[in-house]
């Protein structure tokens, strides 16, 4: 094993070899060139799965949901808002509160079309006055979502189309990896604490073969959910009209073809109306959205969604309703079967089906995943290392894959956590609070970044994971100082969003502090046989075998 | 000189293969999108099966890129599958 590692390094042109080298030396490169950013994808990603909980737990000032409000009367409440705060706006969409909700997230855009981002408009929404929420101005668990696929500080096409190269590497990483690894099975259940490059490998080939279903499904249903834009020519040669588009277009989403306004002033029948005809179809607290183009116009059309929850499916199904009569004009809640497939392919994804138990399964099983990328990553530097000529004054590419490992992977436990830290610690009334939460995540993370630059490797990552395992620790106390709402009155109102939150930190300040304990002790090992000469060690490596 | 030739016949097959996995695949993957609309089945139905599949087929071809034992064996392959397709694309392009 150890020795196909080391030729394919040797001899990466892919003449004259096994195919299990050719795909070893695949799996190698493909896992490291976007390593970095796959792994801060992952990351970001498996927190998503909890994004509803993190964001009222970073909304403190609004009171959780002791009981579902009735979606009905809160649609027409909203709805009512948006007449006042955003008259004439020629299309708006609202998210209705559930049980992972407290809030109602809402977008519009202008009737009045301003340069760049289109006169769109969000906010979030109080079920129980229907007002602006009055709560601190955060994106919330939104960040770690929207992140998780389309990055930050650099325009939404571009960092989708990167997050589409990365999924794309790290498919071809998954089926190299497998070719390459002829023993799946045995390997699996052949475990070697403390041996270092061995151990690494056998955590790494334990965490991908576990997860390997789960890898796989979420890598290729990751490309899923924004195939369209990787992949549009077939879509392009096919149709050639407006109408043709919108065909397609409606198997995909329920949002509602805006078509031309009549410039005559109606009134919007009730939306409570529209809703409770949805409920009757669906159930009480099945509505997931409520969409209305030309508000106020004679051509308004408005369209009531199914929930996301209780169905994998993520195709849509809506009921469309005519604005100024309120009469119901067609119920939308069937799609072609290739569209039921993507469907459910995005369904998968996102996890929005799941109960709780479910959403703590995908959540696991998608850490190891990032383990599994993490360990990939460190292992390159574990095996490059016992070939240096001198270990101890490495070459620049190696330093810069160490340094690199470091600042991503304990790093962006550090920045994560600083990110929370700065939603209880930033003022309140600070202009562009949000944006802040974010820089703050940032400048904590570049800041790992110089620190491991700065810092011998083995310290770095020892330091760091301490770092993050401080933070975590000490992020409950930091909510019980500043807001009203600490652990112990969570826990006996039986308030589990916030009480998870607290209870998950020190349950990760746990899990970075072993980690950090581990590198330190293992440090020491790396120096006694880095000793040895490096045909010693390998030899030794392939004698494990 | 002749380390420098050297070199070139070791770096020029590894770069012809990676352009053959980047560009190659995905213009096969586009090329396999676009011909299952000569499939007899709906036209919004056909785009989202080209789609749905087209990853995999672009996984696909990287591993067979890397997979063959020469960079002139991957090149022919992506050409003889392409060269196949066209037809179909062409036909359920119309």
């Amino acid at each position: 094993m150890t020795g196909r590692g080391v030729e394919v390094e040797d001899d990466p042109r892919g003449a004259g070899r096994g195919i299990r080298q050719s795909m070893s030396g695949l799996h190698t490169w493909a896992g490291l060139l976007l390593g970095w950013i796959l792994y801060a994808m992952f990351l970001t990603g498996t927190v998503s799965y909890f994004k509803d909980e993190l964001s009222q737990w970073m909304r403190p000032e609004l009171p959780r949901l002791q009981q579902l409000p009735d979606q009905a009367v809160v649609a027409q409440r909203v709805a009512d808002e948006l007449g006042i705060i955003a008259p004439g706006a020629s299309q708006w969409s609202l998210r209705l509160p559930d049980a992972r909700n407290n809030s109602v997230y809402a977008f519009w855009l202008g009737a009045t079309r301003g340069p760049g981002r289109r006169g769109f408009a969000e906010g979030h929404f109080d079920p129980a006055t229907g007002h602006s929420v009055s709560s601190r101005d955060t994106l919330g668990g939104d960040f770690f979502y929207r992140f998780h696929f389309q990055f930050y500080y650099m325009p939404v096409l571009w960092g989708r189309l990167l997050a589409g190269v990365a999924a794309m590497f790290m498919l071809v990483a998954i089926v190299a990896g497998v070719i390459t690894h002829k023993k799946i099975f045995v390997d699996f259940f052949t475990f070697r604490w403390g041996k270092g490059q061995r151990s690494w490998l056998d955590a790494h080939n334990a965490l991908s073969v576990f997860g390997l279903p789960f890898h796989a499904m979420i890598t290729y249903t990751g490309l899923v959910t924004l195939m369209a834009l990787y992949m549009p020519w077939g879509e392009r040669a096919a149709f050639k009209t407006p109408a043709e588009r919108q065909q397609l277009a409606a198997e995909l989403s329920a949002f509602l073809q805006p078509g031309k306004p009549s410039g005559q002033p109606v009134p919007l029948a009730s939306v409570e109306a529209m809703v409770r005809q949805a409920q009757q179809r669906w159930g009480h607290d099945a509505i997931g959205r409520v969409n209305a183009v030309h508000p106020g116009d004679a051509a308004a059309r408005v369209a009531v969604t199914r929930a996301d929850a209780s169905r994998v499916s993520m195709s849509p199904q809506s009921m469309e309703f005519d604005g100024t009569t309120g009469e119901l004009l067609a119920v939308h809640d069937h799609v072609g079967a290739a569209a039921e497939t993507r469907g459910v392919l995005y369904g998968l994804h996102l996890g929005r089906f799941s109960d709780t138990v479910m959403r703590w399964l995908y959540f696991l099983v998608s850490l190891m995943g990032t383990a599994m990328v993490g360990t990939g990553l460190v292992m390159w530097t574990v095996k490059r290392r016992q070939k240096l000529p001198d270990p101890h004054r490495p070459h620049i590419g190696f330093r810069l894959v160490e340094r690199l490992n470091i600042a991503t992977i304990a790093g962006l436990s550090v920045a994560m956590t600083g990110f929370l830290w700065a939603n209880r610690l930033l003022p309140v009334a600070l202009p562009a609070r949000a944006g802040w939460e974010i820089n703050a995540f940032f400048i904590v993370w570049a800041a790992t970044l110089l620190h491991a630059l700065l810092r011998p490797a083995r310290s770095a990552w020892v330091e760091q994971l301490w770092g993050a395992a401080v933070l975590l620790g000490l992020l409950p106390i930091l909510n019980a100082l500043t807001t009203a709402r600490p652990l112990w009155r969570s826990l006996a109102d039986g308030d589990w969003v916030f009480a998870g939150v607290d209870l998950m930190c020190w349950a990760l300040a746990l899990l970075h502090a072993v980690l950090a304990l581990r590198t330190a002790r293992h440090g020491a090992g790396v120096r006694s046989s880095t000793q040895r000469s490096p045909t010693v060690a390998l030899a030794s490596g392939e004698g494990a075998r | 000189m002749t380390s420098l030739v050297h070199r070139a016949r070791s770096t020029v097959p590894l770069i012809s293969r990676i352009v053959a996995a980047l560009v190659g695949g995905y213009a096969l993957a586009a090329l396999v999108s676009v011909a299952v609309l000569a499939l007899p089945i709906g036209r919004p139905q056909a785009v989202l099966v080209g789609q749905l599949a087209s990853f995999a087929v672009y996984a696909g071809a990287v591993i067979w890129v890397f997979a063959v034992r020469s960079a002139a064996k991957a090149w022919t392959g992506l050409v003889v599958v392409v060269l196949a397709l066209l037809p179909l694309a062409w036909w359920g392009a119309r």
